[in-house]
């Protein structure tokens, strides 16, 4: 199977981290080759498993609050803040295409 | 309760204080400094919880066992006020405000904390080679031990070339226990995380059965498999700090919520009732030859001791580093993408918008390997692959876990098993091949258990013909830990792992330290 440049882009813009070089990519190719061996098991008939505690319930705790107020505390570790808000760069804009952007893929 | 115990009776007996123990500790990471174990030292705060026990020692009420022990731990741990950084630019100068429940636990229990242990970035890694603040080296490179098997060289060139790794990825935790700087240490176990460090640095190194200690605090690598492990100097210390550990915590829902009951282990254990199974897959290729003796022997020794010992056969073992290497990547590729700069962490300058400024910070924060992982994972998780890489990966999980039950239902109670492949391999070797490569490699002994979600132990074993530490490993059933640790300290004591003789730090001579085979605290 090929990976295109098309999944390549797709996987940047999903993942929000780059290739970096074609050693980056290579690492993405020999990583399915990899993988590719489970196609040798045969796995007809079994269920997948999520969870090796799949046969017991998850604890639920009563939905009381016990805790929280600890506003201050959890701003001091972010960098750009304003009162109690953290502060975001403007939403809603895509990633630039893969020939706007700063990107390793752009020569290939 | 009986007080058996070297360190904690020295203690308590008032033969020496926690304050000059943790002094005699600190000043023993400062001299063992090239070996980079530590990320941070929090020597302010470890002086004052040192004082705190002693005045309880000196009131005759301390916590426990480990009050006033020295203790350290991973940096993908959260500790409050003190830096967690895993290893990473991502999390430099991040100061959590809470501590993880395994943490609180210890300090609950009046331990020392010591300090930061260094590991590979976000645990992603088997030799403690790939953090930000540089690889670890193995307390063990510097051993008489060691330097008596090398060609000799000049003395200056020798060590600079020659020092060999300490595995990983908890490779600063296993340096600490292993070089004296501390009595127990934290690590996390994925894939054999705390096991494989443990073996080549000489330590005892438990990975606890998946649920049942807390991974609350723990920053997470693969929900479904990532347990914290004990790194310890002999197999009792690892029942201790497993006692003062295990059991249901509300705010990991993973935990399972049995009762969980802290066991000593017999005095003399007995294993001549016991089923002992030796996977033949397990015989891998690449196993040194060394190795294969020892385990050989290991299963001979049991045998003579009248426990009953067979092959068995775990069918699917040779997939289960591909199964990881699947799972691991997708949910490394989820648990990573709460890195994005806005609440905590590394942020990017990069402001043009809130995608271009994540984007920007995660490539600025995280190393090859990271993103390596990332990228991986996200390939799997992509819906034309979902059900051939992700599903099919979860079914052989199955596969895998269903063997080690079917082997456990046939009446063996416990596995045994090599660690590693081989022992140390010196730096220079080991960075020739890339991180995902040795991963493989490395990991194919450890990590069919964390599929599993078994108990598993390193116990070491032998010196190997380089000097160097070998340990074997032991699988149990489920929750059966008391069992596991009874083999493990049986085993302990038939093979009387030499201490190791290092040269570089001197020796305090203190009856705390004296007479003893391995400066324990239990």
């Amino acid at each position: 199977q090929a990976v295109t440049v098309e999944v390549l882009d797709r996987l940047e813009q999903l993942a929000l981290v780059d290739f970096r070089d074609a050693e980056g990519v290579e690492r993405l190719r020999e990583a399915i080759r990899f993988a590719d061996q489970l196609r040798e098991v045969d796995t007809e008939g079994v269920e997948p498993m999520d969870s090796v505690l799949e046969d017991r319930c998850l604890y639920l705790r009563e939905d009381d609050v016990t805790e929280g107020n600890c506003t201050n505390e959890l701003l001091k570790n972010a960098r750009e803040k304003v009162e109690e808000y953290f502060v975001a760069p403007p939403g809603n804009i895509p990633l630039p295409k893969l020939e706007e952007r700063e990107t390793f893929l752009k020569g290939s | 309760g009986v007080w058996r115990f070297q360190v904690s009776a020295a203690l308590k007996e008032g033969r020496v204080g926690p304050r000059e123990l943790c002094q005699r500790c600190l000043a023993r990471i400062k001299s063992s400094g090239v070996l980079n174990a530590y990320i941070s030292v929090a020597e302010e705060t470890a002086l004052k919880q040192a004082e705190e026990s002693e005045k309880r020692y000196k009131r005759g009420q301390p916590l426990g066992v480990l009050d006033g022990i020295p203790v350290a731990v991973k940096d993908n741990f959260s500790t409050a006020g003190i830096e967690t950084t895993c290893a990473s630019n991502m999390l430099k100068g991040y100061i959590s405000p809470y501590n993880a429940t395994v943490v609180q636990k210890l300090l609950d229990q009046g331990a020392v904390l010591l300090g930061k242990t260094n590991l590979d970035e976000f645990a992603m890694g088997s030799g403690s080679t790939d953090g930000v603040f540089g690889p670890v080296r193995n307390p063990w490179s510097y051993s008489r031990q060691y330097k008596e098997k090398s060609v000799p060289k000049s003395h200056s060139e020798d060590e600079e070339c020659n020092w060999v790794i300490t595995g990983g990825s908890s490779g600063g935790s296993a340096a600490a226990v292993a070089s004296f700087t501390c009595f127990a240490a934290l690590g996390s176990d994925t894939g054999g995380s705390t096991r494989n460090p443990a073996a080549h640095c000489g330590v005892v190194g438990l990975k606890p059965t998946y649920g049942l200690i807390s991974r609350h605090g723990l920053i997470p690598l693969v929900n479904s498999m990532d347990v914290p492990g004990i790194l310890t100097r002999c197999v009792d210390d690892a029942a201790v700090v497993l006692g003062s550990l295990a059991g249901h915590d509300p705010k990991d829902s993973t935990t399972i919520q049995d009762n969980f009951k802290p066991f000593e282990l017999p005095d003399s254990p007995d294993v001549s009732k016991l089923s002992i199974g030796i996977p033949k897959e397990y015989q891998a290729p690449g196993l040194s030859s060394e190795i294969l003796a020892l385990w050989s022997k290991a299963a001979d020794l049991f045998k003579n001791a009248g426990a009953k010992v067979t092959e068995v056969s775990l069918p699917h073992t040779r997939y289960s580093i591909v199964c990881y290497h699947v799972l691991c990547t997708a949910e490394v590729a989820s648990n990573m993408a709460r890195f994005d700069g806005l609440e905590y962490g590394h942020r990017s300058e990069m402001n043009k918008s809130t995608e271009s400024m994540y984007a920007a910070t995660r490539r600025e924060g995280f190393n090859d390997v990271v993103r390596g992982r990332i990228l991986s994972g996200n390939y799997f998780l992509l819906k034309q692959n979902y059900e051939k890489y992700f599903i099919k990966a979860q079914k052989v999980r199955r596969l895998i876990a269903n063997d080690f039950l079917k082997v456990f239902g046939s009446g063996v109670d416990i596995l045994l098993t090599p660690t590693t492949l081989s022992d140390a391999v010196p730096h220079a070797e080991f960075i020739k091949e890339d991180n995902r490569t040795r991963s493989a490699q490395d990991d194919i002994l450890t990590q069919a258990a964390n599929m599993a979600g078994l108990p598993a132990i390193n116990v070491p074993t032998a010196l190997s013909e380089r000097g160097l530490p070998i340990g074997l490993q032991f699988i149990g059933r489920s929750f059966q830990e008391k069992q596991l640790l009874t083999v493990a300290k049986w085993f302990e004591k038939q093979v009387k792992f030499p201490m190791i003789q290092l040269e570089e730090v001197k020796w305090h001579s203190h009856d705390v330290f004296q007479h003893q085979k391995s400066a324990s605290f239990s």
